[in-house]
Formats: structure tokens, sequence, C-alpha cells
């Protein structure tokens, strides 16, 4: 399971990316493995909209299941990645790089020291595969 | 390909029917309303019978075979059911009738309202729900309506437990609410502590399945249903579980002040393509007066020797109309004569049968598949499609039951069990089937471990092999011809 430690994790399976004040946000190596393959993708929210903590941004399906997608940081969005609504299987092949979801200007930097590192999100994997 | 399509069959000139020549004038459609581009199938009539009965017999259903279907109840739907529904008086009636000459119609719908009731412990009941996702929506739009006769219109969250149905939150969000998702303790009740802290004066109320959909009894319920109730929220019940409690409880002594039945599950009308559902909705007393118009009850007492007349009543703060005419009628009589054949203790065996067969089903099974919430289980119970040492899936795991002719069990579902397998065998099934379907659940556990590459690939045995889901997704093609192909 690839867990990169320069990015910070939520119990929802997101992961968060921060650049100053810029946080991306996508699903993790974990996530894409647990759902399978996707098969459809939707935003929630537009670029330019204000959104706070726990909001669901994003919706997606897999032959298994569908799952929203929610940020952990309050904001406003700055960049959708418009690329993912034609090519999902990047969340698949490349869930940290080509999938980013999207980018939100954090208006409380905090927020992220709630968040978990590389290692405790592991640990939080090994506690669910019991 | 296993069968063709009906189009691909089509030879151009095939006739099936010849009619006779019109002895009336011809009238002929205005030119506008004429279209070209609908290359409708040219066969005989074999050519129609062949090809139907061809794939009448690629399918499955429980006439064929065990359907362990969690959270579905796929039960056998008794044959005089469809005999008493083909009845005439109930067959060749139409809803614009006068009610005086369908009184005998409007007696059944409105005896089978009473009987849900005393099954339930609900105060009324409306029979309109075209299936169990209507009456849900019914059930919320009752709720906001409760809420808002009563000037409280600051309540917009629905409180939504994790294993629920998905129908729960899609009604609520329809309704234009907010879902706010309730945990599951490690017992799989309802956890409490979180319930407490989410119930403000702001919440709708909560939607809750009991027995849920882990097939666990919520050992808390009173106290869930009383905390909501204290907030000011309501409790529906999504009533897809309810075989388990038949005869033994009923929800409304449990507090729920809503629920919808399906009686295409609990009270064995046909369910999935031989439909249609059918989701009566019973309220308690405060909520009577919402209901969806119209209900069935008596509008001029009768007397020792003339029944009574029987007609259609508007709840003074009804929602409104939500089905056209009265609901599946059709459903109800099957529902009816389901219950009349069983009687009071009848209905307390179905449940106890149900919830013995589930338990027996899983005491077979705990040994070899992982038991996520191992406790005495109701009607259904979740395995975990994950063994440990090996890499198959729960897919897997189904795809290779339908090679011993089993049909699989809900996979994937409820959310929270990893790799979840929902089982639910219903009191229909004797020991000789449950004992050959644990056989072949243990025999598949062993041949993950011994040939795994057996299960990754089947089905083997069946018309056609593993399919493509995620082509199938991606790929849609809902019509198998274009505009465009078809000559002007």
């Amino acid at each position: 399971m690839n867990i990169p430690t320069n990015l910070k994790y939520t119990r929802g399976d997101e992961w968060i990316k921060v650049d100053g004040n810029i946080a991306t946000i996508g699903i993790t190596d974990y996530a894409q493995d647990q759902l399978s393959d996707i098969v459809y993708f939707e935003f929630k929210v537009d670029a330019g909209e204000s959104v706070s903590k726990n909001a669901i941004i994003a919706t997606l399906e897999s032959v298994k299941a569908a799952a929203d997608v929610s940020t952990p940081v309050s904001g406003e969005v700055t960049e959708l990645n418009e690329a993912l609504t034609e090519k999902f299987e990047s969340f698949n092949s490349d869930p940290y790089g080509e999938a980013w979801i999207l980018k939100i200007e954090m208006t409380d930097p905090s927020e992220v020291d709630e968040l978990m590192d590389a290692a405790a999100y592991e640990k939080y994997i090994e506690e669910r595969e019991g | 390909m296993l069968e063709p399509t009906i189009y691909e069959l089509s030879s151009p000139g095939r006739v099936g029917v010849e009619f006779p020549a019109p002895d009336v004038p011809r009238a002929p459609l205005p030119e506008e309303l004429e279209r070209q581009d609908l290359p409708l199938p040219e066969l005989s009539e074999l050519d129609v019978v062949r090809h139907f009965t061809h794939i009448s017999n690629l399918n499955y259903s429980i006439d064929f075979g065990f359907y362990p279907l969690g959270s579905c109840t796929m039960k056998y739907n008794p044959k005089v059911n469809e005999a008493a529904a083909r009845l005439p008086g109930f067959a060749h009636t139409h809803p614009l009738q006068p009610i005086e000459t369908v009184q005998g119609n409007l007696a059944l719908m409105f005896e089978l309202q009473e009987w849900l009731k005393e099954i339930s412990g609900m105060a009324a009941v409306t029979l309109q729900p075209a299936a169990g996702a209507q009456g849900e929506y019914v059930g919320v739009l009752i709720m906001r309506a409760y809420h808002v006769s009563r000037g409280d219109r600051k309540r917009t969250k629905m409180l939504i437990p994790d294993s629920a149905h998905g129908t729960n939150p899609a009604s609520s969000a329809m309704s234009g609410f907010e879902v706010v998702p309730v945990p599951t303790d490690n017992r799989g009740n309802v956890d409490l502590e979180a319930l407490k802290s989410l119930c403000d004066d702001t919440i709708v109320g909560l939607m809750l399945t009991n027995p849920n959909t882990l097939g666990l009894f919520d050992e808390n319920v009173l106290e869930v249903t009383r905390i909501v109730h204290e907030a000011g929220g309501l409790v529906y019940g999504d009533g897809a579980n309810l075989n388990a409690l038949l005869g033994i409880g009923r929800p409304g002594d449990m507090g729920f002040d809503i629920l919808h039945f399906n009686l295409h599950k609990t009270f064995s009308t046909p369910h999935g393509g031989g439909g249609p559902g059918s989701g009566p909705v019973g309220v308690a007393a405060h909520l009577a007066d919402f209901l969806p118009e119209p209900v069935v009850g008596i509008v001029e007492e009768g007397t020792e020797e003339i029944p009574p007349l029987y007609g259609f009543i508007r709840p003074i703060k009804s929602i409104g109309r939500i089905k056209s005419f009265h609901g599946h009628f059709g459903m109800a009589v099957r529902a009816y004569t389901y219950i009349s054949m069983y009687g009071r203790e009848g209905l307390r065996s179905i449940a106890e049968h149900a919830v013995l067969n589930a338990n027996y089903l899983l005491a077979r099974l705990r040994d070899h598949y992982p038991v996520p919430y191992d406790r005495i289980c109701m009607h259904e119970f979740v395995l975990e499609g994950h063994l440990p040492g090996t890499e198959v899936h729960a897919l897997d795991i189904s795809k290779r039951l339908m090679d011993y002719n089993f049909h699989p069990p809900t996979n994937y579902f409820p959310l929270v069990v990893r790799e979840a397998l929902m089982i639910e065998p219903t009191e229909t099934e004797s020991k000789q089937t449950l004992d050959a379907f644990a056989d072949a659940m243990i025999k598949i556990a062993e041949e993950a471990k011994t040939q795994p590459e057996l299960l990754r690939s089947a089905p083997h045995n069946k018309p056609v092999s593993r399919l493509d889901e995620v082509k199938a997704a991606k790929e849609l093609v809902l019509c198998c011809w274009l505009p465009e192909d078809v000559k002007a």
C-alpha cells in the first residue's frame, strides 16, 4: 500500500497536500483499492465556492459502491481537476498524482493539524484490516 | 452470443399475425405523427415463442433455486396469492368505477390497512406508495409536514446510521434535508453517545432499520427512540427487515413514529422482476392526519344486517396524492391472501423460522468465514468475504456460488463491513436446502485456499462467464439501434 510521507490523511481516506495556504485533496491508494475500478465521478462544488470542513466536494462510484469525498479543511475552492471527469481511471492508476481532485485556499490552516500523518494513517488501515 | 436479440432474429416481411382486412374506412394518423425510424422486429409467432422461452430458461428465480439475497427477503411467493389476485372481481375492476360497485375491493383494502396497523402497532396506514423507497419518501414528507405544521422550521438534518439502506439518505436528500451519518458501535447497535451528541433542535429525526442491515436487533432501541424524541425529532422505521419481527415485536411499541412495509418482502408479493412492489406506510396517532390521500375508510356505518359502506377519505392535513389511483391493488390482494393463509399464530412462526434459519446458517459458516459482529442474529447475517491468507474477494465467492446453482448473497453491502456477504435465507427454506448451501460455502472457502483461480474466474458452468462490470458501467449502450442507422 502506497502511503506517501509528505501528505496528511483523513479517517475518510482522503489525502491532503499542503503548499502554503493551498491544500490539494484526493483519495488514497487504500481507498481506490477498496473501491476497485472507478466508473463514475462528479464534482459537488464549483471553483470559487466557499466550503466548510467536512463538506462533500465530490462523489464517485465503483462497481462495488458509491462514495462521497469530503474536505478536511475550510476555504475557497480555487481549482478543479476538470480532466478527471473524462479520465477517472487515473483514480486507480495514479491516486496521488494525476487524480488530485481540487485545490482549496484554506481559511484556517490549523485544521490540518487534526489530520493523520503517514504513520498514523498506516496504523489506522491496519486496525481496519483486523 | 447465447441468444440473439429479437431484432437480430428479425427477417423482413415475416409476419406473426395476419389482421383481417378492415371493414370500416381507414383513419390514418395525421402525417406529422407518423415516423419511419422505428424498426420493429418482424417474426413469426413460433419465432417469438421460442425466443422468449429460451430467454426464460436462462433466468434464475426463487421458483428455480435458493435466493439468499440479504435484506431483500426473497421468500417463496405462494401460488394461492396468484389465484386470489386473478379472481374476476379483483382482476376485472377499474379504479374509476363507482365505489358502490367495488365494495369488496375496498373492504379488502380497509382490512389490510387494519391488519398492518395491528402487526406494526401503528395507528393509521396508507396502501398507496408504489414500493419501499416511495414509502420512505412519503414518510420523510410527513416528517417535514409535521414539523412545519407546528411552526418548527429550523429542522434540516436527518440522522441516518452508517449501516442504513442507501434509499434512506436518498429519500432525505430528495426532501431537501441534510443527511448526517450516525456511527455503529462495536456490537452493531446505533452508537448512543454519538447519537446524543448529534441530537439538537435542528434534527428532523432518525431513519432506523431494526433489525438493521447487519441482521442485528438494536439492543438499545427504546433508548434510541427516546433520545430522538427528547430532541423533538421523529423516528422513521425502514420496514425492510420486518420479517424478523412478525407477531413478536411491534415497531409502534418501540417508539417508531412512521414505518413502511414492503409487501414484496415480508408479505410474499413478487419481488424484483416479478413486481411491482408495494410500500404501504403506517404512522402513529399524532401523524395520522398527514397521510397521503386517499385512505380507505368507512363512510357509512353498517348495521347487523347491512355491511358498512367503504369509501375514500382525505386526511385533514394530508401531504397530498403520491400515486395514481390506489397504489398497487393487485399486491394488496396477494398480501391479504398471504396474511389470511397464515393467521395470527402463523405470522409469528414466519418470523421464528426466518430467524432460526439464519442462525442455523451462521452457526454452520462461523468457523469458515470471518463474522464481524458475531452475536445471535435475526433474519439475516453478514460475513466477510475476505478469507485470511487468500486473495479472493466477496465478488469471487459470489460468482463461484453460481456454479453450485445458488443465487449469490448481497455483496459489498452494508458498507460498514469489509467485503460484505449478506445472507438472508428466509423461513421458506428446508434444512436440506440450508445444508446444501452451507456445504457449498464451506467448499468454496476451501477452494479459495487451494485453487483461488477457480473462484477468480467463476462462474464456469453458467450461460455467460464473468461479466466485465467496469465496461458495462462505463460504456453504456442503452439502445440497440441509432436513429441515424435507419434509412428514412
